[in-house]
C-alpha cells in the first residue's frame, strides 16, 4: 500500500511500487491529462510535479511518491478555480496545435515561473528544452511564458491578425 | 502531355471547380448523401438526423449546420482535428456565410457515417489522374466522385485540403444556403420580400417593419424552404469572420488536460481502472511473421490476462499497460526470414544507385520533358553534376499509435466499437470490418482529437491489430504501442537518391536540367521544377524497391524533392556566380507573379543585401505545394563549428488566408518539422530492421535550438486557395543547406545535416 497526495487529496493504492506514476495516474486514477510520449524521460509529455518539482512521471516509480504530493495538469487551476495565468497565456498566444504535449509543457512552465517570475530566454531554454513539441509550437510557448510572466502583453484576436 | 503542361491544366481545371462546386452543390440539391439537404421525410439526411441531433427543439437545417432552440449554431465538421485547426476554421467559413453570432457557434465532429464522405477532398485527390476526362463527363462530376468516394471510403484529413475542399465547396455553401432558407421562411411569415430582410449575429431583421427574430425561431420553417444549391457567396470585402484570427475552439480544453485523444478513450459502462490494455510487438523486419513464441516466463507475471500469437504480431493483454509491457519484455519469439535482399542502409542506397545507373541519361519513366536536356548538357560551356540523398523518416507524432476496440455479440449479431486517433475514420471502419469479417455498418468508429499525425494516421495497420485483439478477448482492450514500436515498426517517408546534370549557357542561365530519382508517390508535380523557365528539361523516375513500407509524411514527395530541386538551383546560381535570390527571380517562368512576390518579400524581411557577419550565412528556397507558394530564408551561424539556427523569414501566398494566426501557426510548425528532418531525421537499416528507436536517437528540434520565425502572408487572391498544413515544410531543408553553403562553402547534399558537423 502506497500513500500519497494527488492534487490535494490523499490516496492509498495497492499497486506495484515499481509502476511509474504516469500509469497510476492515467489508469488507476483515471486522470488522463498527463500523457504518455516516450517512456524514457526524453519528451516531457508526462511531466507532473512531485512536491512542486517537475518530474517525468513515465520514469518515476510510484514508490518515490510515498508520503509526497503529486500535482497533475488537473490540479493547477488558478485561485478562483478557473485556469491559471500560464493556461490563460497559452490561450491568448494560441499555443497548442495537436495539444498532446501541452499538459507537460504547461507543467514545466508553471514550475519555471514559480521559481523565476521573470525568466529570460536562456532560462526558458533551460527549463523547457526537455519537452518536445512535434507540432513545433516552441516560438509560441516562449512567448506565452513571457506573457504569463507579465514581460509581454497578451495577444488579442485583433492583434493576432 | 508533359507534366509541366499537366500542371497548368490542373490549375485551370481546379479554378473551374469553384463554379462546378456550386453545381456540386448538386450534391446539396440532388439529394446525394454527401452534403445533406433539408430534413424531410424520405430524404437521406433523415438517416443523419439522429446521429447529430441533440437537445429538444433542435432543427437540422442541413447536414452541415444545426440550429438549436437556444440559437446555438453547431457546425458539423467532417474533418479530423489533429492540431491543424480545421474544426475552427471550417466553422468560421460556415458561420460567416450564415451571418452567425460567432460567440454562439459550436463545433461538432461529424459522426463516422458513409453519408459524410468528403466528396470534394476525393475530387482534389483524384483529379490529377482524371483531369483529361471528356467534357461530357463534366455534368456528372459530382455523381462520379460520390461513387469514387463511396468506393474508397473517403472521409480523409490530409493533403492540406480541409479549407480548400470542404471549406470552400461545402461549408460556405451550406452556410449561405441555410441563411437563404431562414430568410425565405421569415419572409413568408412576415409577408415581406426576402430582399428586405437582413441578417446579422444569428438574427433576422426587417428594418422597415421593425420585426426581428433569432434564427432559431425560423429553423423549423426554414427546413421546408427550397434549398438553393448555388447560393451567392460573400465577396471578400463583406467577410466578417473569414480572414480574421478568431481563436480556435479546441484550445481551451487542450490547456487543462480535458481534451480527449485516442489514447484517452473511455469505454461507456467500464471503470477506467477495470479496462484491459495490450502491449504489442511486431517482427523487426517488414514482411516477416512470428514463427515461434515462448510465453512461459510471462504468463504468470502480475496482471497478465492473455498472451496472443497473432502471427503478424504478439500481444500481451493485462490489467494495465505497465504490466502488459513488462510481461511482453519477458516473451521471446522467433521470426521468419525476410526475402528482401536489403539489410542495411548501404544496401538500400545501392539499390537506388543501380536503378539510376540502369536508367542512365534518358531511361526511366518520364515525369516531365521539354526540349533536349541531354544534348544541351553535352554542349553546355558550364556543366554541373550533383547527387542528393534523403533518408527514411518516421512520423513520430507525440501520441504513440494506439487503438481501443470492443467486439461483442448482441441480439443483432456481432458489433464493434473502435476508439482511435485517425485521419481516415471511414477507412478505419472498413479495415476493422475486414479484420473481423463483419459488416462495416455494425462498426462504430469514435475518433477524438489526434495527438499529431503528419500522415501516419492515414494508415490502418493498428486498427486491424486492435480489432483482432478485441475479437480474441471478447472484452474491450486498449492497445498502446511503445515509442520504440512506433518508431521501428512504422511506415516511413521513403529514402531516395536523386541525380542531376545541369548545363549553364555562357550567361550562366540554366538551360539544361536532367534529373532522375527513384521514388514518386504524391503529389505528381512535386519533382517538376515547373516554376522555372528551363528550356531543356528531363525529369525521370527510375523506380527502385523500398525495404521499409511507404506512407505519406507531411508534404509527401515535396519533402525530398524540395531539398533536391532547391539545392540544385542554388548550386546553379553559385556556378553562375550569381546571387541565389536574384538568380531565382531571373529564372522564374510564366505565371509566376506569386513566386516573384514571395521571394521579394523574404528578401526585404531578411534585409538580404545587408553585410553579413563572418561565419554566418543566409540561404533561400521556394516551393509551391498544395496550392500555396512559400519562400523561406534562413540565417545560420557556423562560428562554433556546428550550425546554429538564428532566423527563419517566410513569405507565403495561399491566395486568401481564412485565419491568419492559425495559418501562421501551421507554417511555423511546418518549418520546425522541416528543420528537424534537415538536422536530425534519419531511420537507418541494420539487419533489415529500423535502427533508431526513441527520441534519444531519433532526435527532435527542441526549444533551445528553435530559431526566431517570422511569417508574412500575401493574399494575392489566387484561386483556388492553398493549404496551410504542409507548405511550410518543403523549403526548410534546402534553405538551411543553402545557408550553410553561404556561411562555409560546404555543400550538403545529404540529409540529415547535424552529424556532418562533428
Amino acid at each position: 500500500m502506497i500513500t500519497f497526495t494527488i492534487n490535494g487529496e490523499q490516496q492509498s493504492l495497492d499497486v506495484d511500487p515499481a509502476m511509474p506514476i504516469l500509469w497510476v495516474v492515467r489508469e488507476k486514477l483515471g486522470m488522463t491529462g498527463t500523457k504518455f510520449g516516450c517512456g524514457i524521460a526524453q519528451c516531457g509529455a508526462c511531466t507532473v510535479h512531485l512536491d512542486g518539482e517537475p518530474i517525468r512521471s513515465c520514469s518515476m516509480p510510484l514508490a518515490a511518491a510515498e508520503g509526497r504530493e503529486i500535482t497533475t495538469i488537473e490540479g493547477i487551476s488558478g485561485e478562483d478555480g478557473g485556469i491559471n495565468a500560464v493556461q490563460e497565456a497559452w490561450i491568448s498566444e494560441q499555443v497548442p496545435q495537436c495539444g498532446y504535449c501541452q499538459s507537460g509543457q504547461i507543467m514545466a512552465a508553471t514550475a519555471l515561473l514559480r521559481d523565476n517570475p521573470s525568466p529570460g530566454d536562456a532560462d526558458i531554454d533551460a527549463a523547457m528544452s526537455g519537452n518536445i513539441c512535434r507540432c513545433g509550437t516552441y516560438k509560441r510557448i516562449r512567448q506565452a511564458i513571457k506573457v504569463a510572466a507579465g514581460i509581454e502583453q497578451p495577444s488579442s484576436e485583433e492583434t493576432a491578425a | 502531355m508533359s507534366e509541366l503542361e499537366t500542371k497548368k491544366s490542373e490549375r485551370s481545371a481546379a479554378a473551374k471547380w469553384s463554379r462546378r462546386g456550386f453545381i456540386g452543390a448538386g450534391v446539396l440539391a440532388g439529394g446525394a448523401l454527401l452534403i445533406g439537404v433539408g430534413v424531410r421525410p424520405g430524404n437521406p439526411v433523415g438517416k443523419l438526423a439522429p446521429l447529430v441531433a441533440g437537445g429538444e427543439g433542435e432543427q437540422l437545417v442541413n447536414s452541415w449546420v444545426k440550429i438549436g432552440a437556444d440559437n446555438i449554431i453547431t457546425a458539423i465538421v467532417p474533418h479530423c482535428e489533429m492540431g491543424q485547426g480545421a474544426h475552427s476554421v471550417l466553422a468560421q467559413m460556415l458561420a460567416d456565410e450564415l451571418d452567425a453570432d460567432w460567440s454562439m457557434v459550436e463545433v461538432m465532429q461529424a459522426p463516422t457515417d458513409g453519408s459524410y464522405i468528403i466528396s470534394d477532398t476525393a475530387r482534389l485527390f483524384a483529379a490529377p489522374f482524371t483531369m483529361n476526362a471528356a467534357d461530357w463527363l463534366e455534368p456528372t462530376w459530382d455523381g462520379l466522385f460520390t461513387q469514387l468516394g463511396r468506393l474508397a471510403d473517403v472521409m480523409i484529413t490530409g493533403g492540406s485540403s480541409s479549407i480548400r475542399s470542404t471549406g470552400q465547396y461545402q461549408m460556405r455553401i451550406a452556410g449561405a444556403a441555410a441563411r437563404k432558407m431562414l430568410v425565405g421562411a421569415a419572409a413568408d411569415e412576415w409577408g415581406v420580400p426576402p430582399g428586405e430582410i437582413v441578417t446579422r449575429d444569428s438574427t433576422l431583421i426587417h428594418e422597415v417593419s421593425g420585426k426581428s427574430a433569432p434564427y432559431a425561431q425560423f429553423a423549423a420553417a426554414a427546413a421546408e424552404q427550397p434549398m438553393d444549391s448555388s447560393p451567392a457567396l460573400k465577396d471578400p470585402k463583406n467577410y466578417r469572420l473569414m480572414g480574421k484570427s478568431k481563436r480556435r475552439t479546441d484550445i481551451p480544453a487542450k490547456v487543462t488536460g480535458k481534451a480527449d485523444f485516442g489514447m484517452d478513450a473511455k469505454i461507456p459502462g467500464f471503470d477506467p481502472a477495470d479496462l484491459s490494455y495490450a502491449a504489442v510487438r511486431r517482427p523487426p523486419v517488414p514482411g516477416t511473421s512470428v514463427t515461434a513464441m515462448d510465453a512461459e516466463a510471462a504468463k504468470n507475471m502480475p496482471g497478465v490476462q492473455q498472451i496472443l500469437n497473432m502471427s503478424s504480431f504478439i500481444a500481451v493483454v493485462a490489467d494495465g499497460y505497465w504490466n502488459a509491457s513488462q510481461a511482453l519484455n519477458a516473451v521471446t519469439a522467433e521470426y521468419s526470414q525476410s526475402k528482401s535482399p536489403i539489410k542495411t542502409t548501404a544496401d538500400q542506397f545501392a539499390a537506388f544507385a543501380k536503378a539510376l545507373d540502369d536508367a542512365g541519361d534518358d531511361g526511366g519513366d518520364m515525369a516531365a520533358s521539354r526540349g533536349d536536356a541531354a544534348s544541351t548538357f553535352d554542349n553546355a560551356p558550364t556543366k554541373l553534376e550533383a547527387e542528393y540523398k534523403a533518408p527514411f523518416l518516421a512520423h513520430a507524432p507525440m501520441e504513440p499509435v494506439n487503438c481501443t476496440a470492443w467486439v461483442r455479440d448482441t441480439d443483432e449479431g456481432a458489433k464493434c466499437d473502435i476508439w482511435t486517433s485517425t485521419q481516415v475514420p471511414l477507412m478505419a471502419r472498413s479495415a476493422a470490418a475486414g479484420a473481423l469479417g463483419i459488416d462495416a455498418d455494425d462498426i462504430t468508429v469514435h475518433h477524438p482529437f489526434l495527438g499529431g499525425a503528419f500522415g501516419r494516421r492515414l494508415e490502418n495497420d493498428y486498427v486491424t491489430m486492435a480489432a483482432r485483439i478485441a475479437k480474441a478477448t471478447g472484452y474491450p482492450v486498449k492497445m498502446i504501442w511503445s515509442r520504440e514500436e512506433d518508431t521501428q515498426k512504422a511506415l516511413y517517408r521513403p529514402a531516395d537518391l536523386s541525380r542531376f546534370k545541369g548545363g549553364l549557357d555562357a550567361d550562366g542561365k540554366l538551360v539544361a536540367y536532367n534529373n532522375v530519382f527513384t521514388q514518386r508517390h504524391d503529389p505528381a508535380e512535386a519533382s517538376v521544377p515547373g516554376i522555372y523557365n528551363i528550356p531543356n528539361t528531363s525529369v525521370r523516375v527510375a523506380p527502385a524497391e523500398l525495404h521499409l513500407p511507404f506512407s505519406a509524411w507531411r508534404s509527401v514527395d515535396h519533402s525530398q524533392q524540395g531539398f533536391f530541386i532547391e539545392s540544385f538551383i542554388d548550386e546553379a546560381a553559385h556556378a553562375a556566380g550569381a546571387d541565389p535570390l536574384e538568380y531565382r527571380l531571373a529564372m522564374l517562368g510564366d505565371n509566376t507573379e506569386r513566386h516573384k512576390a514571395v521571394l521579394e518579400k523574404v528578401a526585404e524581411m531578411s534585409d538580404w543585401n545587408a553585410p553579413r557577419a563572418k561565419g554566418t550565412g543566409k540561404g533561400v528556397a521556394i516551393v509551391e505545394s498544395f496550392g500555396t507558394v512559400a519562400a523561406e530564408l534562413i540565417e545560420v551561424d557556423l562560428t562554433s563549428g556546428k550550425p546554429k539556427l538564428l532566423n527563419v523569414w517566410t513569405a507565403t501566398d495561399a491566395g486568401y488566408v481564412m485565419n491568419p494566426d492559425g495559418f501562421r501557426n501551421q507554417i511555423e510548425g511546418g518549418i520546425v518539422f522541416g528543420l528537424t528532418a534537415a538536422l536530425y531525421g534519419e531511420i537507418d537499416l541494420v539487419d533489415g530492421a529500423a535502427k533508431q528507436s526513441n527520441f534519444h536517437d531519433y532526435k527532435m528540434l527542441r526549444m533551445d535550438e528553435t530559431p526566431a520565425i517570422e511569417v508574412a502572408i500575401i493574399n494575392s487572391g489566387a484561386v483556388p486557395v492553398g493549404g496551410a498544413g504542409e507548405p511550410g515544410t518543403p523549403p526548410a531543408a534546402p534553405a538551411l543547406a543553402n545557408a550553410i553553403f553561404a556561411a562555409s562553402g560546404k555543400r550538403l547534399r545529404e540529409m540529415p545535416f547535424a552529424k556532418q558537423f562533428t
